[in-house]
């Protein structure tokens, strides 16, 4: 009974899983029990529990997903209510993650969602190999990048430069600005990744400080000049916090004074929030829409019982509803989903100078790196513990840590440097050593 | 405790702004049938304030329901589908007044059609063709805002249907500046030339704003040229040639912004052919019983023969651009006091207009005639054609080439096929695939269904593949949560537009393609 009552339960997605189909993906092959496997056998995870992640959650769960985690290092404030529609007023000051995490099991019996409350850069990469697709909802360039060169990480390569079926970590990427949003599907090493065109996210315009100070012409300037200049000149050395309601007032009231001493009309205490934490627009609608985009995506890729997105989608809901479906081409000589960074080194180069070497590469700019081959840590720069045990290593030659071959492939996580701003991320490296033969290569090519 | 709304909304109120949000707190909405389509609508509308909702459903809660709907749990089996999901969405916003009548929607809409006239906007969702003809024509009849919703297996369908919706604040995303530096008027031009182009202090060249640079040089161009402003394309470039003699380095800001903008200068004077099409409808032509929007469309047309000069009124902002503090507040103030002289002379014509319709001339709000004065180059109409004379006669030559495309193609297909199974289940009882056992003769009595709606509409011609006659089959009614989160999600984003009457909403029938994603929209 209760199995038949669970069937039942399942209607509506089980006719699109367990039905042959004419417009499918290849490996589709429906049965009864696809979506009981997809359930059992398929992780997801959701990297976000905002505006996107909470609608996420609830699509994916209601698509036959069953395992799932959560990751998200914020806590609930009023300002998500109009939207995060898992959240209550009693839940501000609680974890985006956990609270999402429980209210999702509380309405759908039989989903697991795993939360967790922390920064994405703090789980070790293999916690993201463990799942075989990832979501993101997320609302920062940043964070995307760096899931996305985790994710790409995995992918090797074979002999011809095609990526290997196995080693590919799908991502379905969703994101929303006010009435527009989009959503992709990065197929690393086939579709392009997050990298690839990333000239799709152009960097925030920034105002020139002296403009701030010397010849400021609207509210904007007078809000960022209190707070990035008159702060520091009246608060000596004490940080401006955001989140902190007294400094943001100290700064609408400097931004006041200033206004009206050059005759600037339009500060408000909104106004100067929305400029300080550069707030982007959110409704529910957009994001129950993008959200509903990625988690149909989620369950065409794991289950095949349609065609995918291909590979980018934009909504814009500004003019009438205009959907737009771009393919993409991807960057054959991508740092982050190419075959790997080549680096050349002498057999006697040791890891502390190869540690040196990629602060020094004009591609990589690797600052602080933690070093893996083939899932054993080479050099880790944290915690300390890690440190301490891999520390011996510094001292030993590269050619001797990866085990004599004559190319290998390494990862490499740390900080890079972009555009003067430090961010975190992960690279691929091909190591090949100088006048070492490649006796495969070499019959592979006599055989040819 | 209750929520500060302002903290609460804030990322909307930085859409919409209070006058939107007081316009979503005012409506008064009504879904019919609550599955996740309709629920996952609400849901969005709750959460964004709106004023009241009255969920009709007369159904009660199945298994089925526990895997598509999110507002429904194991504690709902066997009750009202309504009552429930009305419960659930109460629990989102306590500011809502949530209600719920249960009763099916199509016997409602069969007995008692003024139950519709009380509520600002309707969202039918997985509705029958005929009950769909039947709401349409009540809600037309009442002036109330229809909004039509299907999901169906991976395809889905957004409609709107509204005598009309006139719309002030389009907020397109980009439009052109209203500088006027093809055409400056006496205060702008005395202004510019108060200001030496040629100053020697560094520091003022290089904050000189752009817009006194153009007005400046297109004045000296003119003179050198009969009285023309540039127009061909080597005349373009002879005058950003001209503003690049001025600089005294390749580095000023404010001079590149003026190569950037020197096209302005340029502009054909007059309106756009869109805003000449409304100032030429024949609304325009008022009586006591029209609307607010046509009186100031009539007073914009007087403004535009006579002291327009054939220009709109002028927007009166500025954008930022590299310039002196008093330079650009005192440009600010030209800009502001034109608009705002313009706006009287609109005002004034407003009053006559409606003293002539005998109504009260001060009864259209300042605020209003202002409001309507900045956004007059941005005004849109929107009318939509009765869902029985879409389904009775389509557009045609529209048709014709979506023919020809293979996305649009595509969409035609759900489009009639979307229609298909409705005529399908209104013969059968039931959706075609619903059963195993009966595919293969569903999939030929779909198609034959199909085919005669396509013959009867005059869609001759368009082939029908087999292929999606046979996934629609596949799809044996099933309403997938993540399709109808979408199309929900698509249809609370215009009931939002209808209601704050900002942006523009969806004109023709938008055609979920769950597919590829490559949704269309058919303006048949």
């Amino acid at each position: 009974m209760a199995d038949l009552a669970t069937k039942g339960r399942w209607r509506d997605v089980d006719k699109l899983l367990s039905r042959p189909g004419n417009i499918i993906s290849s490996g589709f092959e429906p049965s009864s029990t696809l979506r009981e496997e997809i359930g059992e056998y398929v992780r997801v995870l959701v990297v976000g529990a905002g505006g996107l992640g909470c609608e996420l959650l609830k699509d994916l769960a209601l698509s036959g997903f069953k395992n799932i985690d959560v990751i998200d290092m914020d806590t609930i404030e009023v300002s998500n209510l109009n939207r995060q529609f898992l959240f209550r007023l009693q839940d501000v000051g609680k974890s985006k993650a956990e609270v999402a995490a429980k209210r999702v099991m509380e309405r759908v019996s039989g989903v697991n969602i795993v939360p967790h409350f922390c920064r994405i850069e703090e789980k070790d990469i293999e916690f993201y190999n463990d799942f075989n697709i990832i979501v993101l909802g997320l609302d920062s360039i940043e964070a995307r990048s760096y899931i996305n060169s985790v994710a790409c990480s995995f992918l090797e390569y074979d002999r011809d430069d095609n990526p290997l079926a196995e080693t590919v970590k799908p991502m379905v990427d969703g994101g929303t600005e006010g009435f527009k949003g989009h959503a992709r599907v990065i197929l690393p090493g086939t579709t392009p990744c997050f990298e690839c065109n990333i000239w799709l996210f152009p960097p925030q315009v920034k105002f020139p400080l002296c403009t701030l100070a010397e010849t400021p012409r609207t509210a904007a300037h007078c809000i960022e000049y209190a707070h990035l200049i008159k702060w520091d000149e009246v608060h000596s050395g004490k940080p401006f916090d955001a989140d902190d309601p007294e400094h943001m007032q100290w700064v609408y009231s400097e931004a006041l004074k200033r206004a009206e001493l050059f005759g600037i009309t339009g500060v408000t205490y909104s106004l100067t929030q929305g400029v300080v934490k550069n707030i982007i627009p959110a409704i529910a609608s957009t994001n129950a829409i993008v959200s509903a985009a990625c988690a149909l995506e989620a369950l065409k890729i794991v289950s095949g019982c349609s065609k995918t997105l291909s590979n980018y989608l934009t909504y814009n809901g500004v003019e009438g509803t205009h959907i737009k479906v771009t393919d993409f081409v991807k960057d054959n000589d991508c740092l982050v989903c190419g075959p790997g960074t080549l680096i050349e080194l002498d057999t006697s180069v040791t890891l502390s100078q190869f540690i040196e070497l990629l602060g020094k590469h004009p591609g990589l700019q690797l600052s602080k790196p933690s070093v893996t081959h083939r899932g054993n840590n080479l050099y880790m720069q944290s915690p300390p513990i890690l440190e301490e045990m891999t520390r011996p290593n510094l001292a030993l030659r590269m050619f001797d840590l990866l085990g004599e071959v004559p190319k290998d492939t390494v990862h490499v996580s740390g900080a890079s440097e972009k555009n003067g701003k430090k961010t975190s991320c992960s690279r691929k490296l091909r190591i090949v050593f100088k006048g070492v033969a490649d006796m495969t290569v070499g019959m592979d090519t006599t055989g040819n | 405790m209750a929520a500060e709304p302002k903290t609460k909304y804030d990322r909307q109120l930085r859409i919409w702004g209070d006058q939107g949000q007081a316009a979503l707190e005012k409506a008064s909405i009504c879904l019919l049938n609550c599955g996740p389509t309709g629920s996952e609508a609400l849901k969005n509308l709750v959460l964004g304030g709106i004023g009241s909702i009255t969920v009709v459903d007369g159904s009660k809660v199945e298994v089925s329901d526990l895997g598509n709907n999110f507002m429904l749990d194991e504690e709902c089996l066997g009750q009202s589908r309504a009552k429930c999901v009305c419960s659930f969405l109460q629990e989102l916003n306590d500011a809502v007044k949530a209600k719920f009548v249960e009763e099916s929607p199509t016997t409602l809409i069969d007995t008692n059609p003024s139950f519709f006239a009380q509520f600002t906007l309707v969202i039918a969702t997985q509705l029958l063709e005929n009950s769909l003809l039947l709401l349409d024509k009540i809600c037309r009849k009442a002036n109330v805002m229809l909004v039509v919703a299907r999901s169906y297996g991976l395809t889905g369908m957004v409609r709107i249907s509204v005598k009309e919706h006139t719309v002030v604040e389009s907020k397109p995303d980009h439009f052109l500046d209203d500088l006027r530096l093809h055409n400056p008027w006496p205060e702008l031009k005395q202004f510019a030339k108060s200001i030496d182009l040629n100053v020697t202090d560094p520091v003022v060249h290089k904050h000189t704003p752009y817009i006194v640079i153009l007005v400046r040089l297109a004045e000296k161009w003119a003179d050198a040229h009969d009285g023309c402003l540039p127009s061909t394309r080597q005349e373009k470039k002879e005058f950003k040639d001209l503003i690049k003699a001025h600089m005294l380095n390749i580095d000023e800001e404010n001079y590149k912004e003026a190569i950037e903008a020197s096209f302005k200068v340029s502009t054909a004077r007059g309106i756009s052919s869109q805003l000449r099409h409304i100032i030429e409808d024949s609304a325009v032509e008022v009586d006591s019983s029209s609307p607010d929007f046509w009186i100031l469309v009539a007073a914009l047309k007087e403004f535009i023969a006579n002291e327009g000069d054939g220009e709109p009124p002028l927007e009166g902002s500025i954008p930022d651009m590299t310039s002196l503090t008093e330079y650009y507040i005192s440009l600010q103030k030209i800009y502001q006091a034109k608009a705002e002289s313009d706006c009287l002379v609109i005002e004034q014509y407003v009053k006559n207009i409606l003293k002539r319709i005998g109504r009260d001339p001060d009864s259209i709000s300042r605020a209003y005639i202002r409001n309507f004065c900045r956004n007059a180059r941005k005004l849109k109409v929107c009318r939509y054609r009765s869902i029985e004379e879409e389904l009775s006669s389509p557009v045609l030559p529209e048709l014709q080439k979506y023919l020809t495309d293979e996305d649009y193609c595509f969409a035609v297909g759900f489009y009639i096929l979307l229609r298909a199974v409705d005529r399908f289940a209104a013969n059968y009882n039931r959706f075609p695939g619903i059963f195993d056992s009966e595919m293969d003769e569903d999939v030929s009595r779909l198609k034959s269904i199909a085919l005669s709606i396509s013959n009867d509409s005059g869609f001759h011609g368009s082939s029908l593949s087999e292929d999606l006659i046979n996934e629609m089959c596949r799809f044996g009614g099933a309403e997938l949560h993540a399709v109808a989160a979408f199309v929900g999600g698509v249809a609370s984003q215009e009931v939002i537009k209808l209601l704050t009457k900002q942006f523009i909403p969806l004109t023709g029938t938008f055609i979920f393609n769950g597919i590829d994603q490559k949704s269309q929209v058919l303006a048949l």
